[in-house]
């Protein structure tokens, strides 16, 4: 499964949610009331556990976390930097 | 403090109702009363009632009627200067035949009419019967203390003090949920008179007086929630004379409730401020065996014991204690949703009903509690954070003004979510709209949201174009945009969350449970009005809540009391109902066949959630949308299996102590009365 088909059934399975056609891949999810100030934690949690990855601080912005997209988006970036890195990963967990 | 139930004929050639409706009415009630019950009956229209001796132990009976015996009255509550205004009404050639302030209702009726109820001190509902003009006469004090429901069926209106007593009556009368009622308790944690969560149940709204006639009924607002338009004018004094004022007034509302009783009175103490500087202002009126009680959790998180305990020593009070744990929540439950009747979002109104089991096992019938005073003089976090967004608002690129918010909710600050981009995001919602009526609820009213999802596509469907906010901001008094924002934040808490919730599913409905009557020094109509007459800075001073009551129990109150940071009464939510030994009724009612039966949520979505929850467990304990979900799913649920389902709330009839029977062929010349001892 592709990044964010992973990320998408996250979201849906996660927050309930069972109407589709209002959850475009880009619609905000702080807007739509889908994810509230203790859910994007619920998202950073998935993307750490489920990828690998580790969020810094100030990568927690909507830009990176508001939009099915936008994480999707987020977590390939952050693949790709560790994959660009030196063998063993350190970039991303540093 | 009592149950009321009753019927009235609203065309004519109807039969007479039966004495058998009317014995099960009163039974479903005998919670709130269980000491003595009684009835009135004529051609049109029934009363009757459940009694709670209180005032008046000997001849208190009801239904009860003035010096003819034309004009009936049932009552639930309590008239604080009914002496005064029983001087008041024998001065005007009114004459009274007991020492209730039951009676004093009835004459001011007649004296005054509808302007009676501006003159009473109190917390009531009632219902008058005028035989002789065919005129129903239903009222609900100023917040909503007493709750009164309604039911029009086949010709008939019928009233009652809870639904479950409609239901006893006539077993004809439709049961179903109402999508509209589940929409707004999913929105603001419970219906908004007069919808119930009851399709064809009605309720009287707070502070309105109704009269019915056969041509039809009117509905009127005798009172409402009023401020000083513009946030000044009103109390001209210093911080010191509204301090003054407010220690005079609330001394005064403190020891009416305490000396207006011929029963003991006890108090709540949960630790905080309110209901410490009330417990201290009670006991100076009682001045002797004074009692205590409190609630306190096994999970240390949510427990206050440490500050209860200190208070009940300060006091010298005779103080009980019931620790409850999340087993205990779960427990009790399915009882906690039959009497609040509503599907509830939170947990806490369980502990409560625990906490009024404990008092009524101490022999103890009335308690005084800090109720209204969070809402009066601003004391929640709700307002605070109004205020920042507000400020933020006015700035609305400055970095700096959303991190206040962090001064609000210090989680905020140590979560790695924190003082970032994603929460300045959240909080910043609708941040354009500041200036407009609801602004500063926003953020509350859409963190239910997740229930909304959980909806069964035919409810939502069904729900489409209904937004339970707009319909409350379209019910607004024209003067509401002339008050400060802080004054339209509290009216709509006092509204919202205060009258329709914080009285009823987790105040009324818990304490009668164990036919105990909650009082409540704050809701005095004097400290209200003082409250909303003062500048916004007496209230709230920057972000330093309830700021005038802090100055009033500075001196009264020992210093640990004093201190200590607010904490909002909370108690153990999702995380009771999952894990070893949860109880049956669980599974049963999120059980395919039950979400099937009930079809408001979509049993697959509900899987999942009760799914995270278990899964995730004490290790992860579930956010706010997901506690209010799970909780609100289960109370929906026991809900329908109760009522909709069940024949919840059906009991013993009751065998009336005293029966005045009107119609023609009724023995003993059409009265009889039953001696009552």
């Amino acid at each position: 499964m592709d990044t964010i088909s992973r990320v998408r059934e996250f979201v849906t399975r996660n927050f309930f949610v069972s109407d589709a056609a209002r959850l475009t891949d880009g619609a905000s999810l702080l807007d739509l009331g889908v994810v509230d100030s203790t859910g994007v934690l619920e998202i950073i949690g998935f993307v750490e556990s489920s990828f690998g990855i580790a969020v810094e601080d100030d990568e927690i912005v909507p830009a990176n976390l508001d939009s099915i997209e936008r994480i999707a988006a987020y977590v390939d970036r952050k693949l790709a930097a560790r994959g660009a890195a030196a063998p063993g990963g350190g970039a991303a967990g540093a | 403090m009592c149950g009321i139930a009753g019927v009235v004929a609203l065309r004519e050639g109807l039969e007479p109702v039966g004495l058998e409706p009317l014995a099960r009415m009163a039974g479903a009630l005998r919670h709130r009363g269980p000491e003595e019950s009684g009835a009135y009956r004529d051609e049109r229209a029934a009363l009757a009632h459940a009694r709670l001796s209180i005032i008046d132990l000997t001849t208190g009976q009801q239904p009860l009627a003035n010096e003819d015996g034309t004009l009936w009255i049932v009552f639930n509550g309590e008239i604080y200067n009914y002496v005064e205004l029983r001087a008041e009404l024998e001065a005007l050639g009114h004459r009274f035949r007991t020492r209730s302030d039951t009676e004093v209702i009835v004459h001011a009726w007649e004296a005054w009419r509808e302007a009676a109820f501006e003159r009473f001190n109190g917390q009531w509902a009632v219902a008058l019967w005028d035989a002789r003009a065919g005129e129903l006469v239903l009222c609900r004090d100023r917040v909503g203390v007493r709750p009164l429901f309604l039911c029009e069926h086949e010709g008939r209106l019928w009233f009652a003090s809870e639904v479950k007593a409609l239901f006893a009556a006539d077993p004809s009368l439709p049961r179903a949920l109402d999508p509209r009622g589940l929409a707004e308790v999913f929105t603001f944690w419970s219906s908004q008179a007069p919808r119930t969560p009851f399709a064809g149940v009605t309720q009287l709204e707070p502070g309105h007086v109704r009269i019915v006639r056969a041509g039809g009924s009117s509905d009127r607002a005798w009172w409402s929630p009023r401020f000083v338009e513009g946030g000044t004018g009103g109390f001209a004094g210093t911080l010191a004379d509204a301090e003054a004022a407010l220690r005079d007034s609330l001394e005064q509302a403190t020891r009416l409730r305490m000396v207006r009783s011929d029963v003991p009175v006890g108090s709540y103490l949960s630790g905080g401020l309110d209901s410490s500087l009330i417990a201290a202002l009670g006991l100076r009126a009682q001045g002797e065996r004074f009692l205590t009680f409190s609630v306190r959790f096994e999970d240390a998180e949510y427990d206050e014991a440490r500050f209860q305990r200190r208070m009940a020593e300060h006091l010298g009070s005779e103080h009980r204690e019931v620790a409850v744990s999340k087993r205990d929540i779960a427990a009790v439950f399915p009882d906690v949703v039959a009497h609040a009747e509503s599907p509830i979002l939170r947990t806490a109104p369980a502990p409560m009903f625990v906490l009024s089991r404990l008092v009524h096992e101490a022999g103890i019938k009335v308690v005084i509690t800090g109720e209204g005073a969070d809402e009066w003089f601003a004391g929640y976090d709700l307002f605070r954070e109004a205020r920042v967004r507000r400020f933020w608002a006015r700035r609305p690129d400055s970095t700096l003004r959303p991190r206040l918010l962090g001064r609000l909710y210090p989680w905020l600050a140590r979560s790695p979510v924190g003082q970032g981009a994603m929460s300045r995001r959240f909080f910043g919602q609708d941040l354009a709209r500041w200036r407009e009526p609801g602004f500063g609820h926003g953020t509350r009213w859409r963190s239910a949201a997740a229930l909304w999802r959980l909806l069964a596509p035919p409810v939502r469907e069904g729900l489409a174009g209904f937004d339970p906010v707009a319909g409350l901001l379209a019910t607004l008094p024209p003067e509401f945009a002339r008050w400060s924002y802080l004054s339209q934040d509290q009216y709509l808490e006092v509204r919202t969350l205060l009258s329709s919730y914080l009285l009823s599913s987790q105040g009324d409905r818990m304490l009668m449970a164990h036919s105990v009557e909650g009082r409540f020094p704050f809701l005095d109509r004097e400290v209200m009005a003082l409250a909303a007459s003062l500048p916004d800075g007496y209230r709230l001073r920057g972000l330093e809540e309830k700021c005038v009551v802090r100055e009033v129990a500075r001196g009264v109150l020992p210093e640990e009391i004093l201190a200590r940071k607010k904490q909002p009464y909370r108690a153990p939510d999702a995380l009771s109902f999952v894990g070893a030994g949860v109880p049956d009724w669980v599974g049963e009612v999120l059980s395919e066949a039950a979400l099937a039966r009930a079809g408001v949520f979509e049993p697959a979505l509900v899987r999942q959630l009760h799914g995270k929850i278990r899964e995730r467990g004490d290790k992860t304990p579930p956010s706010n949308a997901d506690n209010m979900a799970m909780v609100g799913v289960l109370s929906t649920q026991l809900l329908h299996e109760t009522f909709v389902r069940g024949r919840g709330g059906e009991a013993r009839p009751a065998a009336f102590d005293t029966l005045v029977d009107r119609l023609p062929g009724a023995r003993g010349g059409g009265t009889e009365r039953k001696d009552p001892r």
